[in-house]
């Protein structure tokens, strides 16, 4: 089943009197339980594709479905309703609100979608013990590690039970230990609960750790193949 | 909603400094505007009292032609036989004193010198009379068989550089529209401490006034104190009759009520001022706060966080300002405002014509002022944040996400 699919889009960003096309017309499909890398280098339209197949902006022209679900008119606050619950984010940076916990940052999803207290609970310590955290809940994130902070990032994306899970370069700042740290956790969540995971890198070891590999290269896709056929040179 | 308000509690206390300087704004402005709610307040209640004590009483019984603006003496416009009827008044259970008073106009000349006045004829045993008995502070109080004497309050006897002993002419007009002329000696001076009143009035002892203005056995009017203000209406409407007009306090002090409104009207915009100013802080603050917390703005919409929930999120962080500020601001205003309801105040002669400022002001702050300026204070920080909030809700998420750029 899929759960999402762009066709034909594009995506231009005005800046003063410049146009730039970060997407030149692209067309993809993301079946359910993949694990999916988008590499390529910098500027070749990863980021700008993440953001559109997570609801977070609008396609200049062409089609975001998520679930289905044509998202690529909706106004700020339809696409709000679109990705909470259904889309999980893992950013570059950490992305915790400095303010709370551990626990409580997990938590936020979950206040967002209206789940009860005792429901709450259940699912936060059981994500943070999934992503090894447990001792960790009631720690902020400057008591915590670069890797350990992505971990949290993870859970938190895992929370509501989402559809899709999407990561701009989970691992670019952190080092190689801690990376593969966060590769092994996403790896072993997508295995265990079926989550979709797409992630942007263009760092070899991540790309190492996907199934499905899809290669951009100035706003269009130049591979879309089989992590092993890539890896047999087929 | 309780996770919005932990939040905005660790979001203020992020910048702990900023917050604490942004409720002391609050709270000075809160101060400021109750302790000046209480000096009004109270400068309107002792102005009340000070005419009430001194000049109108609570109620005044006149004939029903007595004209106050003229200060009529003719026979017709007064009370005949007023001992009678203040000592039928005085018989009613609410009444605490009612006596006879004479109202004329004069002039007292002394040495090259001379004032309009206004002549009081009282009795001086009345206890009508107390203010003026414990008022005194040099010289001697009348007596009621005094045909020579008069006293004097020491703001006029200053005003022309005079001291009990000292003999001055007094002009009075009579009930015929004569005018008679007669030499009094100054027995005492006295203060009420409200030197407006101070600075116009003698006093001559009731049958003495009575003589000189020709008013034989009549009086202006009863002068009525009650044992309750409240009871002002019930006694009024007792007393009416075809031959009197009855004047509450409220109908005797017209100008008092119309300077209250006037000072209402002026405090609001006031209030408004002072608040206006203090909401520039919270918003300062708020700005700031969106615009350090862009990324996270972004982190929070892409978790699906709607754009009202955003704005809330920034109403409980101003609310708990507002609360914070507003506490500190009414206790501190409360202090002040307490300390001057025990020791008063000095603000000399205030010079408002016509109504009687004391000297010194005792602050009287109401529950009421109090709620009324905590919930305009906690509306305006409110009205504060909506800028901000509406900021950070229109933030896009993509853009918030990389902290606005």
């Amino acid at each position: 089943m899929e759960v999402t699919k762009v066709e034909n889009v594009t995506r231009t960003y005005q800046i003063g009197k410049v146009e730039t096309r970060a997407l030149r017309g692209i067309s993809l499909s993301i079946e359910s339980g993949e694990f999916t890398a988008l590499v390529g280098p910098s500027g070749s339209g990863k980021t700008t594709l993440l953001q559109l197949i997570g609801c977070l902006d609008q396609p200049t022209s062409g089609h975001v479905y998520v679930n289905g679900k044509d998202v690529s008119r909706l106004n700020r606050n339809q696409r709000a309703d679109v990705r909470r619950g259904t889309i999980g984010f893992i950013f570059q940076f950490f992305a915790l609100i400095p303010t709370l916990s551990a626990y409580e940052n997990v938590e936020m999803p979950l206040l967002l979608v209206g789940q009860s207290a005792s429901e709450r609970r259940k699912r936060v310590t059981d994500l943070l013990e999934a992503v090894g955290l447990a001792d960790r809940a009631h720690h902020r994130p400057d008591q915590l590690s670069g890797g350990e902070q992505q971990r949290v990032a993870v859970a938190r994306a895992l929370a509501p039970n989402p559809s899709l899970v999407l990561a701009d370069e989970p691992t670019a700042n952190l080092d190689t230990p801690n990376g593969r740290q966060v590769m092994e956790t996403m790896t072993r969540l997508n295995q265990e609960t079926g989550v979709t995971f797409v992630f942007a890198t263009h760092d070899p070891r991540v790309i190492e750790y996907a199934r499905r590999v899809i290669t951009l290269r100035d706003g269009l896709v130049v591979t879309n193949a089989d992590a092993k056929q890539i890896a047999q040179g087929v | 909603m309780t996770q919005l308000y932990k939040m905005a509690w660790r979001d203020l206390g992020r910048n702990r400094r900023r917050t604490f300087f942004s409720m002391l704004a609050l709270a000075f402005g809160v101060a400021l505007l109750v302790f000046m709610a209480s000096f009004i307040a109270g400068e309107m209640r002792g102005a009340l009292q000070s005419a009430i004590k001194l000049q109108s009483g609570h109620l005044q019984v006149r004939a029903a032609t007595y004209d106050e603006d003229k200060t009529s003496l003719k026979w017709e416009d007064l009370i005949e036989d007023p001992d009678a009827l203040a000592a039928q008044i005085a018989a009613r259970p609410e009444v605490q004193v009612a006596t006879p008073r004479l109202y004329a106009t004069g002039i007292v000349a002394a040495g090259d010198t001379s004032t309009g006045v206004r002549v009081v004829g009282i009795d001086p045993a009345s206890a009508a009379s107390t203010p003026f008995r414990d008022g005194m502070v040099s010289g001697d109080y009348l007596t009621a068989d005094d045909r020579g004497g008069l006293l004097m309050g020491q703001t006029l006897a200053s005003k022309l550089k005079l001291s009990p002993g000292d003999t001055i002419s007094l002009l009075v007009n009579t009930s015929n529209g004569d005018v008679d002329q007669q030499s009094f000696i100054i027995r005492g001076l006295f203060s009420t401490s409200t030197p407006g009143y101070d600075e116009s009035t003698v006093f001559l002892p009731l049958s003495k006034a009575q003589a000189i203005a020709r008013a034989e056995n009549h009086a202006s009017v009863i002068f009525i104190l009650l044992k309750s203000q409240d009871q002002t209406d019930a006694v009024a409407a007792a007393l009416q009759g075809p031959a009197v007009q009855v004047k509450t306090y409220i109908q005797l002090n017209p100008l008092l009520n119309d300077f209250e409104q006037y000072a209402n009207v002026m405090m609001f915009v006031f209030y408004l001022i002072v608040l206006g100013i203090t909401a520039t802080v919270i918003v300062n603050t708020l700005i700031m706060s969106v615009f350090e917390r862009t990324r996270e703005i972004g982190i929070l919409a892409a978790m699906g966080m709607r754009s009202g929930r955003i704005m809330a999120m920034f109403f409980a962080e101003s609310s708990l300002l507002a609360v914070g500020g507003i506490v500190m601001g009414v206790a501190l205003g409360s202090l002040v405002s307490a300390y001057i309801q025990q020791y008063g105040i000095f603000i000399g002669d205030f010079g408002i014509t016509g109504i009687l400022i004391g000297e010194r002001i005792y602050t009287y702050l109401t529950l009421n002022d109090i709620v009324t300026l905590a919930a305009m204070a906690f509306v305006i920080t409110l009205l504060a944040a909506l800028y901000p909030a509406i900021v950070a809700a229109r933030m896009e998420p993509v853009e918030a996400l990389h902290g606005g750029k």
